[in-house]
């Protein structure tokens, strides 16, 4: 990779991470609502991964999805805007945190309920396969997923059909605040085995290790090899949610993962040893911030979603009789009726 | 499904056994011969009905117009998750980004199978806004109901009710669509018409021989089919109780929060002053479906049962 390709991958974990804490302080703020699943210590993952995929490759996550939305292009207003649940967010406000989307960028949306993104993944890869678009299709998932329904039909289906994805999971040692050893009887790299899956174990701190392991898979699957899974092996600095005391986790333990932050152990590694100057990474950091203060001033100016577009997309096409707030009924004037019946 | 696998190669039909089961189309023989005329768009799935309608869903998002068929209503609630969070809110919740045009068909209905394996549940998908809940009853309406299913944009829930399987009723040969969300007047009680009986699925049979019978007896009533739970059409319904001043609404399912108690509560909230007696409701008894044939009987809803609550009404002075 030339330099610029490198600062750009250091630049977008920098932008997130900033995101995220600016998110946290919002949160604080009272200005998020709700449950916010926020990305840090994560960040190598959806930066190395979506740098390997190309663009219409097809990209499905779950909730803690801001990291991937970040790094697949989607501007930091729109994500926070988002947040704020406002207008000018990725889904005007309909979303929120958990359900961040932009499909113009293949990027098919953060899922919130565990697990069930999987076979929405296995059947955009089916439709990749059956229109021989070529494309790719990465989900990602946490460590608690593995344990569901869904992620057994998913895998299952996919190797038997022979489909091109990747199932990467993003393995923070947690399903929520129970440890990996509390909610899995196996080490993660068994699981794929019951499938005959190919499997690769990745260091989720290291970017250029995330990036080089998904081409390696996405190539696979481009040449008919089907499916692969990759565990990637990572940490999150913060609570399961913002609406988490985390008081369960040992703080060693989240003092030894910081020592191998993905951002500074990038810096370090890839581009002050390759000649980049420390003041060039304080340069991206600048802009970093301001990128995000505006992203937040951004999301704090914008307004509210109007009130009548409560019933928009409910359906692709207008229904007449399902558009009067509070009944199946087509007159609007339901319940100001006039006391005979009449309509 | 034939005819608009023809006209639409983006139409795929997945499903339990439709391909190598006894050389027959599914648990229920519906899609025979499908599989060797669209080899590769019909195919066998695992006993996973989350994954067969999930990756339905991902496949409709990805550009096809997945047919996917459940063996039966009762397993559609192991994919329960993916039906209604999966399925119906993405249009809504990713605000227009995503659409799921598929079609989940499935058989309903009882058949001496007991209480796993015979419910009705079309309430609980008529429910959930994003879905669209169709219900047909005859041939006719099946099959121009399926077409337009498939053609919508829209994640349709198609209910077909197995004890109409072997129904018989003219079909024309040439191309023709029902819209979804339309309702039928299928008997005309006339002028004097003193008792509107609103239905769907298996219970407008049912209706049409407590109509019967009824007329007999000199108890004119006009019987209307939804044909879909949502969208709703009352409109016919609501036409015919300003005129007959009296309903039933007839349900297969059980009947507290039933579907038939919204339709009645909707009715009288735009004819109450039109109404000579209070609505009634004929529906299952609450009971986990016995196998036994006599207990069985006993739990769903009949024309006899349909005749009894009518000839109740009429007879009674409000």
């Amino acid at each position: 990779m030339d330099k610029e390709s490198l600062l750009s991958l250091y630049r977008q974990m920098l932008l997130i991470r900033t995101f995220e804490d600016k998110s946290a302080e919002m949160y604080a703020g009272a200005k998020i609502a709700g449950f916010l699943h926020l990305y840090n210590g994560q960040e190598a993952v959806a930066v190395g991964s979506v740098s390997a995929l190309n663009p219409d490759d097809e990209i499905v996550v779950n909730y803690r999805d801001h990291g991937w939305a970040i790094a697949r292009g989607v501007s930091p207003r729109a994500v926070m805007a988002e947040l704020f649940g406002r207008k000018d967010g990725t889904t005007g406000g309909r979303g929120g945190s958990m359900h961040l989307v932009d499909v113009e960028k293949h990027f098919w949306g953060g899922y919130a309920i565990v697990g069930g993104h999987l076979p929405l993944a296995s059947g955009l890869a089916a439709a990749a396969q059956h229109l021989q678009t070529g494309r790719v299709t990465l989900c990602s998932m946490g460590d608690g997923s593995t344990n569901i329904g869904t992620f057994h039909a998913a895998l299952n289906w996919a190797k038997l059909w022979n489909l091109p994805i990747i199932f990467m999971v993003e393995n923070n040692g947690f399903a929520m605040g129970t440890p990996y050893e509390d909610h899995s009887p196996v080490p993660m790299m068994t699981k794929p085995k019951g499938y005959d899956m190919y499997a690769e174990q990745v260091d989720g701190q290291d970017v250029m290790a995330v990036r080089d392991a998904v081409c390696r898979v996405a190539d696979r699957a481009r040449a008919g090899e089907g499916p692969s899974f990759l565990d990637v092996v990572t940490y999150r600095y913060r609570a399961h949610s913002m609406a988490d005391n985390d008081q369960g986790r040992n703080r060693t333990e989240i003092a030894e993962w910081k020592k191998r932050d993905p951002i500074n152990l990038f810096a370090e590694s890839a581009l002050l040893n390759k000649g980049v100057k420390a003041q060039d990474l304080a340069e991206i950091e600048k802009q970093v911030i301001a990128e995000v203060e505006d992203a937040a001033e951004f999301a704090d100016a914008s307004p509210e979603p109007a009130r009548e577009t409560l019933y928009d997309h409910i359906y692709a096409q207008p229904v007449a009789n399902m558009q009067v707030e509070g009944s199946l009924i087509k007159p609007a004037t339901l319940y100001s009726s006039n006391g005979n019946g009449t309509l | 499904m034939r005819e608009e696998m023809q006209r639409d190669p983006n139409v795929v039909l997945w499903g339990e056994d439709i391909v190598n089961y006894n050389g027959t189309g599914g648990a229920y023989a519906v899609t025979t011969g499908l599989a060797k005329e669209f080899p590769g768009r019909v195919r066998d799935t695992p006993i996973a009905e989350e994954a067969i309608v999930g990756v339905g869903i991902g496949a409709a998002m990805g550009g096809l117009r997945p047919i996917c068929e459940l063996m039966t209503v009762n397993f559609a609630m192991v994919a329960w998750d993916q039906i209604v969070n999966h399925a119906a809110k993405p249009q809504h919740m990713f605000n227009g980004q995503i659409k799921v045009p598929m079609v989940i068909r499935m058989p309903n209905g009882f058949g001496r199978t007991a209480a796993t394996h015979s419910q009705n549940i079309d309430g609980w998908f008529a429910h959930v806004p994003g879905l669209k809940v169709v219900v047909p009853a005859t041939p006719y309406d099946a099959k121009g109901l399926l077409k337009t299913a498939i053609r919508d944009d829209d994640p349709v829930i198609f209910l077909e009710n197995i004890r109409l399987y072997s129904s018989k009723g003219e079909v024309p040969d040439q191309e023709y669509l029902v819209p979804i969300g339309v309702s039928d007047l299928k008997h005309d009680g006339g002028p004097s018409a003193t008792l509107t009986i609103v239905t769907w699925g298996r219970m407008l049979i049912e209706s049409l021989k407590a109509a019967k019978t009824l007329s007999a007896d000199g108890i004119n009533v006009d019987v209307i089919d939804l044909r879909s739970l949502r969208p709703l059409d009352l409109s016919l319904a609501i036409d015919s109780v300003k005129k007959t001043n009296r309903a039933i609404v007839v349900e297969e399912g059980m009947r507290a929060a039933g579907f038939a108690a919204e339709i009645a509560a909707q009715l009288q909230e735009v004819a109450f002053n039109y109404l000579d007696a209070p609505i009634a409701r004929v529906a299952g008894l609450e009971v986990p479906m016995p196998y036994a044939k006599n207990l069985e009987r006993a739990t769903l809803p009949f024309a006899e049962d349909v005749v009894a609550a009518a000839k109740a009404m009429m007879a009674k002075q409000y």
